[in-house]
């Protein structure tokens, strides 16, 4: 008999200043999958990760890690934030940044160990980040910074790897350098990641299951499964047409009367 | 004609107290005010020492040790500080606007009711810019005391701290108790600023804890550097302070020196311009290879 899922999301309901943002939300990830958590910006995809890190409560429902509930600060996870600003004048290695993935919550007058950095120089290896290992980390591009994240997250050697929009504010190169990063980590680590984006043409060639955010609630299951016209327009609350084309999808959300379509402000929009 | 380090001048008991309390000072400040600027709390730090300005003055009306004013006083500003939101980057001006416009008040009623009791601007000029020529040998221990607890307690914190530094974001999910680990260190800057205080006064306290710190930062790579030369050049400027002011009783034939105080903000200043002349020289060789890229061949910390 199979055991429980790495990750279980259990009719959860969120709430934020008393206005519920995320409604009866349902979905399961395994160990080893890449999913993508899609949804526009302000769907409440930061505030689920969120949930799921522990640092925001649930009015209802329950979030379970290996079959337990999940509790703060949780080994299991590793989170890699939306945006760090880094300041050019930390002082602070990439090494030790990546360091602090192991220690950094942890009182105490111990000196690192030679096993640590053995560690984090196998991880920053891993993540193709050993060329700038000893730079500060304020003086790395946006690329570099996001290998740096990245081996940060997974020193600790998670399970389950957050991601929330790692690919915003990257060019195109570098966003599928980080994808393939991330598909190889899957693949060689048997890490599940969960990543969030607005955009999710770029993940469907590494992306195992899709979580989609809109409106408050969520969808998930395959891509084929999620990203069609019936369950769209049942999350949007109203018509959505789903094209695909080239192996992209272009999300088309149309007019209830039918009588023509236009192209909607949301986030699987793809016009190239 | 007289020599600046005459003969016999670390003999002098005074001297000598002046010495080691401003190295221990100098320390204290160094540690702490490179996580202070990390953490972008200068301002913070500035209003504490107007807040310790209120408690020393309040510690000289009720015949209390000024040590114990000033850092009571800069402990009581931190938790008030805390309380209104110094942690939240959004409120951290207003609670510290807050607390420095009210420590600011009342420092002027202190100071004024000071002036009643006493015909001289001493105690005045004491709290304000320090005295250290006067600090009584009996003070050492209890400075020492305090200075050893400061590090030490930094020395246990500072991953936690370092991290919530760097990322409050990054900390809160790997279980860092970010309140918990901003009020141990905002107690910790009241009792830097405390110490820093009797040397070069309330009001200046800020340039021992800002200035070296700031100068540090600008050329290390490495947090350990950052700290052991932010404490370097502190002890130096302090030094160079002690050492003008009492060569300046020679001066100008009035037997009257200069405040100490007044050296040791100049040594500072002084500090900081030749480190940021450096660090831009630094630069500008570096950059032909690469944004913050560093050949092996070139190498300076």
């Amino acid at each position: 008999m199979a055991g429980p899922d790495l990750l279980e999301v259990v009719d959860v309901d969120v709430a934020l200043s008393g206005r519920m943002v995320l409604h009866d939300v349902n979905f399961r990830i395994d160990h080893g999958e890449f999913t993508g958590l899609i949804g526009s910006n302000g769907a409440g995809k930061t505030t689920l990760l969120r949930v799921l890190l522990g640092l925001q409560e649930v009015v209802r429902g329950r979030v379970l890690i290996h079959g337990e509930p999940m509790t703060r600060s949780n080994s299991s996870v590793g989170y890699v934030p939306q945006k760090v600003l880094f300041e050019t004048d930390v002082p602070v290695r990439v090494r030790d940044f990546v360091a602090l993935g192991i220690d950094g919550h942890r009182f105490g007058l111990a000196r690192r160990t030679r096993q640590t950095y053995e560690l984090v120089d196998e991880i920053l290896d891993s993540v193709e980040a050993t060329p700038f290992a000893n730079r500060r980390i304020g003086s790395l591009s946006g690329g570099e910074q996001q290998r740096v994240l990245i081996a940060h997250a997974l020193v600790s050697k998670p399970e389950l790897l957050l991601l929330d929009e790692p690919l915003a504010n990257l060019d195109p190169g570098s966003a599928q350098e980080i994808i393939q990063l991330l598909h190889s980590v899957v693949a060689n680590q048997h890490v599940a990641i969960l990543l969030s984006a607005h955009e999710m043409n770029p993940l469907l060639p590494v992306m195992d299951r899709v979580v989609y955010v809109a409106n408050g609630r969520v969808a998930s299951g395959t891509t084929d499964e999620v990203v069609q016209p019936g369950v769209l327009s049942s999350l949007y609350g109203h018509h959505v047409d789903v094209l695909r084309v080239h192996g992209r999808v272009l999300v088309v959300a149309g007019d209830d009367d039918h009588d023509g379509s236009h192209v909607a402000d949301h986030p699987a929009l793809v016009i190239e | 004609m007289h020599v600046l380090l005459e003969p016999g001048l670390f003999s002098n008991d005074t001297v000598r107290t002046a010495l080691v309390l401003g190295a221990l000072v100098s320390i204290v400040s160094g540690v702490v005010g490179v996580f202070t600027v990390l953490r972008g709390q200068s301002f913070a730090g500035h209003a504490l020492t107007d807040v310790a300005t209120a408690g020393g003055a309040g510690a000289s009306l009720a015949a209390l040790s000024p040590l114990a004013g000033f850092i009571g006083g800069g402990v009581i500003g931190a938790g008030a500080m805390d309380a209104i939101g110094v942690q939240r980057v959004k409120d951290r001006d207003v609670a510290t606007g807050v607390v420095l416009g009210a420590a600011t008040g009342l420092s002027a009623l202190f100071l004024y009711l000071i002036t009643l009791q006493t015909t001289t601007t001493g105690s005045t000029q004491s709290i304000l810019f320090g005295s250290v020529f006067t600090v009584e040998p009996s003070t050492l221990p209890d400075v020492l005391v305090l200075t050893a607890l400061v590090l030490v307690g930094l020395a246990v914190i500072r991953r936690p701290l370092l991290m919530s530094s760097i990322s409050p974001e990054l900390a809160a999910a790997r279980g860092v108790r970010l309140r918990a680990v901003g009020i141990v260190f905002m107690v910790m800057l009241a009792v830097a600023v405390g110490l820093s205080a009797i040397v070069i006064g309330s009001i200046l306290s800020t340039a021992l804890l800002i200035g070296p710190p700031a100068s540090a930062l600008r050329v290390s790579t490495r947090l350990s550097r950052a700290l052991l030369i932010a404490c370097a050049m502190g002890v130096a400027a302090t030094w160079l302070g002690i050492v003008f002011a009492y060569d300046s009783y020679y001066w100008f034939g009035s037997g009257r020196g200069l405040p100490v105080s007044f050296f040791v903000v100049v040594d500072v200043l002084a500090e900081f311009v030749l480190v940021s002349l450096v660090a831009r020289r630094r630069r500008r060789l570096l950059a032909p290879f690469g944004r913050g890229a560093r050949p092996d061949h070139v190498g300076w910390i």
